[in-house]
């Protein structure tokens, strides 16, 4: 496992209405291939910009971001996104948006049918074989996110980034989400980055938890290594005492050192 | 109230009376079909119907007060007063008899009439969708074209319709192109402005989809920009098509020949007035007809 993605100073500053507002500053983050890094903090602390960075949506006003020792100069499929409110394309299926990124990633080498059984594959992947004709207004919010994650993965990304992708559901979607997401991880070995608000997710997913200051001019506060077992189990883990002492370390950062001020 | 009332319990002394059982054949019992509408079905149409019938009520009085409007000015009019409705029926009856003749140049049936008139618009609006929709496009993906050519339509746009006439006549020397551009130049900026609006609205989620899967132009335009905007662009047209319609009775007054326009001119210089009142009709019809149609086909292509 060699250093992977490389992130050195980098800075982000935006121009508003009101002037300059820098959202991160200082930066510097190292990501093993392989590994599952979960950034939290409170709501504002950029963590999502942190993200488009990596995505290549937004370039760094200052610093430099590195994959694979090359400089990211914008985005591209090698680092697929799952955004926060899956952002499937409503006039194509769930086929049809999953087939739009295979085809883009692997269409100039593989035959349409050969695409067709990437797709499908995709889909099973995450259960929805059986929606796969359906439209995004067809179908729930759980299955509309479950698409964007197959849409990911169907890119064989070497990155998977992924912004609160079950921030919008509900408890029980969420937690059947999490144990499929970390089945197919594991399955994968894709890196991945994930923005979560969620402490119990960052805790139960990651191998490592960035921890963020509160905004402006956000930074990395501390980084906890969950050295909990692969894999890992929900209903296990609710009894085992490391697992709630992590939990409890990320709760202290979070409602201790940073606690956000009530606006 | 009845006279004779008895009980239950008096109903069954009589009924287990030996006297009374003889009087009682015995018949099979037929099971009777239960009535259409005691069904779940017949109920459901009954409530359908009631609910259409309620729908349909203020419609319906609302147009039979106009009616009675009417009627009531063209009474207190006297003998130089509006037809009324009954005598423009008459008249309609007649003309709608046979819609397609030809008596040459001046005098054609009025279903020729509308037909010119369609003619024109569909041809008028089908050169500015042609051109409004790639320039609409354009303009509402590069912000530099959208700066160049915001001055030139606010200040194009709000032109009364018919003051390009002259210049449609001037320019192509005829009166049937002149009237195909009035209609163009009219019915261009809706089309070009929903456009886009509709481009400039491309939710962000969408486009940032297509960057990173770092789609191609074309790929970005087929699959992402043009069904985004497809319902956007549907309101321009409709829009369009409605202002093309308007225009068209006025341009055709104009420049004469054929059309619904030349003919309620037509029918004002024969003092023909029930004439008159149907073209309005007709226009109104039609018009109502266009905007429906295009609604139905908008809905089609309304994702959410």
């Amino acid at each position: 496992m060699h250093n992977y993605l490389h992130i050195e100073n980098a800075k982000m500053v935006f121009d508003t209405k009101k002037g300059k507002f820098t959202a991160l500053t200082d930066i510097n983050l190292t990501v093993k291939q392989g590994e599952f890094i979960a950034l939290i903090g409170h709501s504002g602390c950029g963590k999502s910009t942190l993200l488009n960075l990596v995505a290549g949506l937004t370039t760094p006003t200052d610093g430099i971001l590195l994959l694979s020792e090359r400089e990211i100069a914008g985005p591209g499929p090698e680092r697929a996104v799952v955004f926060q409110n899956h952002s499937l394309l409503p006039w194509l299926t769930c086929f049809g948006n999953v087939y739009l990124a295979v085809e883009r990633v692997f269409g100039a080498k593989e035959n349409k049918a050969k695409l067709k059984e990437r797709t499908q594959a995709a889909l099973e992947l995450v259960g929805l074989a059986h929606a796969m004709h359906k439209h995004p207004n067809e179908i729930s919010g759980g299955m509309k996110q479950r698409v964007g994650i197959a849409r990911a993965l169907a890119m064989e990304p070497k990155v998977l980034l992924l912004d609160e992708p079950f921030g919008a559901l509900d408890a029980l979607t969420r937690a059947g989400l999490q144990d499929e997401l970390m089945r197919i991880v594991q399955e994968t070995h894709a890196t991945t980055l994930m923005v979560t608000h969620d402490v119990d997710e960052a805790v139960l997913l990651s191998d490592r938890i960035v921890m963020m200051t509160n905004g402006p001019a956000a930074t990395i506060g501390e980084i906890l290594t969950v050295d909990l077992e692969r894999p890992r189990d929900r209903l296990k883990l609710a009894e085992n005492p490391h697992y709630h002492h992590l939990r409890g370390q990320v709760l202290e950062f979070l409602y201790q050192k940073h606690m956000k001020k009530a606006a | 109230m009845s006279a004779v009332t008895f009980n239950e319990g008096s109903l069954k002394d009589i009924m287990s009376h030996p006297d009374t059982v003889a009087a009682t054949p015995e018949v099979p019992a037929i099971p009777r079909p239960t009535p259409f509408f005691a069904t779940e079905r017949g109920q459901a149409l009954l409530e359908k119907l009631g609910n259409a019938f309620q729908a349909a009520l203020p419609p319906v009085i609302g147009l039979i007060l106009f009616v009675l409007l009417w009627q009531i000015v063209s009474t207190s009019g006297g003998d130089h007063g509006l037809p009324g409705p009954a005598k423009t029926w008459e008249s309609a009856k007649v003309l709608f008899a046979d819609p397609f003749y030809d008596n040459g140049p001046n005098d054609k049936g009025i279903g020729w009439n509308i037909l010119h008139s369609l003619y024109r618009v569909g041809a008028g609006f089908g050169l500015a969708a042609l051109i409004g929709i790639p320039l609409g496009f354009m303009i509402g993906r590069f912000r530099f074209l959208a700066g160049m050519t915001s001055p030139i339509i606010s200040l194009l746009r709000p032109v009364s319709p018919l003051a390009w006439l002259p210049i449609g006549l001037y320019v192509f020397k005829e009166t049937e192109p002149a009237s195909l551009w009035v209609i163009f130049i009219s019915s261009i900026w809706p089309i070009i402005l929903n456009t886009a609006a509709g481009v400039s609205r491309v939710p962000q989620d969408y486009l940032n989809v297509a960057r990173v899967l770092n789609l191609s132009e074309l790929k970005i335009f087929t699959r992402i920009l043009f069904p985004s905007v497809l319902p956007h662009l549907m309101t321009g047209i409709r829009l369009s098509m409605g202002v093309a319609w308007l225009v068209i009775v006025a341009a055709e007054m104009l420049t004469g020949g054929t059309g619904l326009g030349f003919w309620v001119w037509d029918e004002w210089n024969n003092l023909n007035v029930e004439h008159i009142l149907i073209a309005i009709f007709i226009v109104g019809i039609v018009g109502l007809l266009l905007e429906q149609s295009l609604m139905l086909l908008a809905k089609r292509f309304n994702y959410e």
